[in-house]
């Protein structure tokens, strides 16, 4: 059987510099920083205070639930998921079947998390200790159990096709979206609400301030201090948020007249094992390598025909190891480096949800022929500069045609995701 | 409190949770929650909650069980509020 070509028809975001794509595709463009001093660290005595948070009202929130969904409603990556699947759907142009109509048969979700709702966890826990188990209504456990993003999507949208949570740690969203493309590939789906999202709050960041891997010398300019590729890189600014992709047969994306954004080709998802090198929190390069390596191969394209990266690259003292990843897998460097970035510079590191949002960027990029800009980068790190041309890593957004995009993605655990999108035509 | 008033309190207190709208416009005494409102089998203890909330009483396991129509719900609010 002739593999069947997938594309994207739907995109939603929910992240620190915009909450829906098109001041999303502004603020990347643009260069502006979605990261924050928050108080509320302060307070509880974090060393980094700093973190990328989605802003909006309450009352936003009246679009997406409805009354009930949002009474008690404490768990804002359950907020940001459904915002961005939502504005997703829309965005493709599909509908919502009736209540007493069937479900979308060939249409699913997978939706990842790292976890979901610890805010409502915590209030629970609060209520169990004070042997007031009985007062947890009904809220709790579909508001923290892991699931509850993709079960509130399936619901809310009536599909009837595969409803599920992936969790890898970092390469969530990335992977997500690699096993929707695998489904429809296989013929078993049509359309899939693929995506991520990743709660805030200091529940989520506190363990990564006690590892001290986040930087802790930004709190007075946080704009400053997410700093992919640099020098003076010092660790990765705590984010949150949400991406959304709709991933379609391109037969059905053409049968129902959709606007299609982008092609997968194709990618690959893999673990070091936790060997040569490779630990619960450090890549083994081998497998990076071989992760990209093979997402170039079952895309059928070569290392040369990629034109831009959008890179893990989350500002901690590994950047360097992963661009020469990059350079070995692919045998490129210097002036014949594509060109890459990182959203993070932006965002900072949305943990799960990363890499369905910069997915997200990775496709608007292709569709719209730009390269948005790394901020903070001013002063590259010199390991970086000897294996890769300054130029092709633009700190401003150049306008270039591009063809062909890589995306990938490296989680704790050892774990690597790679997609290889295409403009589509 | 008389009879109407506690029904227009819990009227108000289930009005989010009722996916019938027809029958909440002719909700009276036999209205069974489930049945007649459709109100989600598992919203009924978020009912129950807010009940609590409301008239400041705590309902018991035994009393729980009984709140599934409109009458059982006030009997069992007026007995906690009587022996409060």
């Amino acid at each position: 059987m002739i593999n069947r070509r997938v594309v994207i028809t739907g995109l939603g975001v929910v992240a620190p510099n915009g909450t829906n794509v098109s001041n999303f595709r502004n603020a990347i463009k643009t260069g502006i920083s979605g990261i924050q001093y928050i108080d509320e660290l302060n307070q509880l005595n974090f060393s980094c205070q700093i973190a990328g948070k989605p802003i909006y009202k309450d009352d936003y929130l009246n679009n997406y639930f409805n009354s009930i969904q949002l009474k008690g409603l404490n768990a804002s990556g359950l907020e940001y998921g459904v915002i961005a699947g939502l504005d997703a759907w829309k965005d493709a142009g599909l509908t919502i079947p009736d209540k007493t109509e069937d479900p979308l048969w060939d249409a699913g979700i997978i939706f990842g998390t790292g976890v979901l709702g610890v805010d409502k966890f915590r209030e629970a826990i609060y209520k169990v200790d004070a042997g007031n188990v009985r007062r947890l209504g009904s809220t709790s456990v579909i508001q923290t159990m892991a699931s509850g993003i993709s079960a509130f999507l399936g619901g809310m949208l009536g599909c009837g096709n595969i409803t599920t949570t992936n969790s890898s740690a970092c390469s969530t969203g990335t992977e997500a979206i690699l096993m929707a493309y695998d489904r429809i590939v296989s013929g078993k789906a049509e359309i899939i609400l693929a995506g991520s999202t990743s709660d805030s709050g200091p529940y989520v960041w506190g363990g990564f301030d006690a590892m001290r891997i986040l930087p802790h010398k930004y709190n007075n300019k946080p704009t400053a201090a997410s700093r992919p590729m640099s020098e003076t890189a010092s660790g990765f600014v705590p984010g949150s948020g949400a991406g959304a992709l709709v991933v379609e047969s391109l037969e059905n994306a053409l049968k129902r007249g959709a606007t299609v954004y982008a092609e997968i080709l194709g990618g690959h998802v893999n673990s070091g094992g936790q060997r040569n090198g490779g630990s619960m929190t450090a890549p083994n390069s081998k497998a990076v390598k071989e992760c990209i390596k093979q997402a170039v191969i079952n895309s059928g394209i070569d290392a040369n025909d990629i034109d831009t990266i959008n890179g893990h690259l989350t500002a901690t003292n590994k950047d360097a190891m992963e661009i020469e990843n990059w350079c070995d897998a692919l045998g490129r460097k210097g002036k014949h480096f594509p060109f890459i970035n990182s959203l993070k510079s932006l965002v900072g590191h949305c943990l799960a949800a990363s890499g369905s949002i910069e997915s997200v960027a990775t496709v608007l990029q292709l569709k719209e022929d730009f390269v948005f800009g790394n901020i903070n980068c001013e002063d590259l790190h010199p390991e970086i500069e000897v294996m890769v041309d300054r130029e092709r890593i633009p700190r401003k957004t150049i306008s270039k045609p591009l063809q062909i995009a890589a995306k990938a993605s490296f989680g704790f655990g050892d774990v690597n995701a790679c997609i290889i999108f295409k403009k589509y035509s | 409190m008389t009879k109407e008033e506690l029904l227009s309190k819990l009227k108000t207190i289930i009005e989010p949770y009722v996916q019938n709208q027809e029958g909440f416009q002719n909700i009276s005494e036999d209205t069974n929650f489930i049945e007649d409102l459709e109100i989600n089998s598992a919203n009924l203890v978020d009912v129950i909650l807010d009940v609590e909330d409301e008239f400041n009483i705590e309902i018991d396991n035994d009393g729980m069980d009984k709140m599934l129509t409109v009458k059982a719900s006030i009997e069992v609010i007026q007995d906690k509020l009587a022996t409060k």
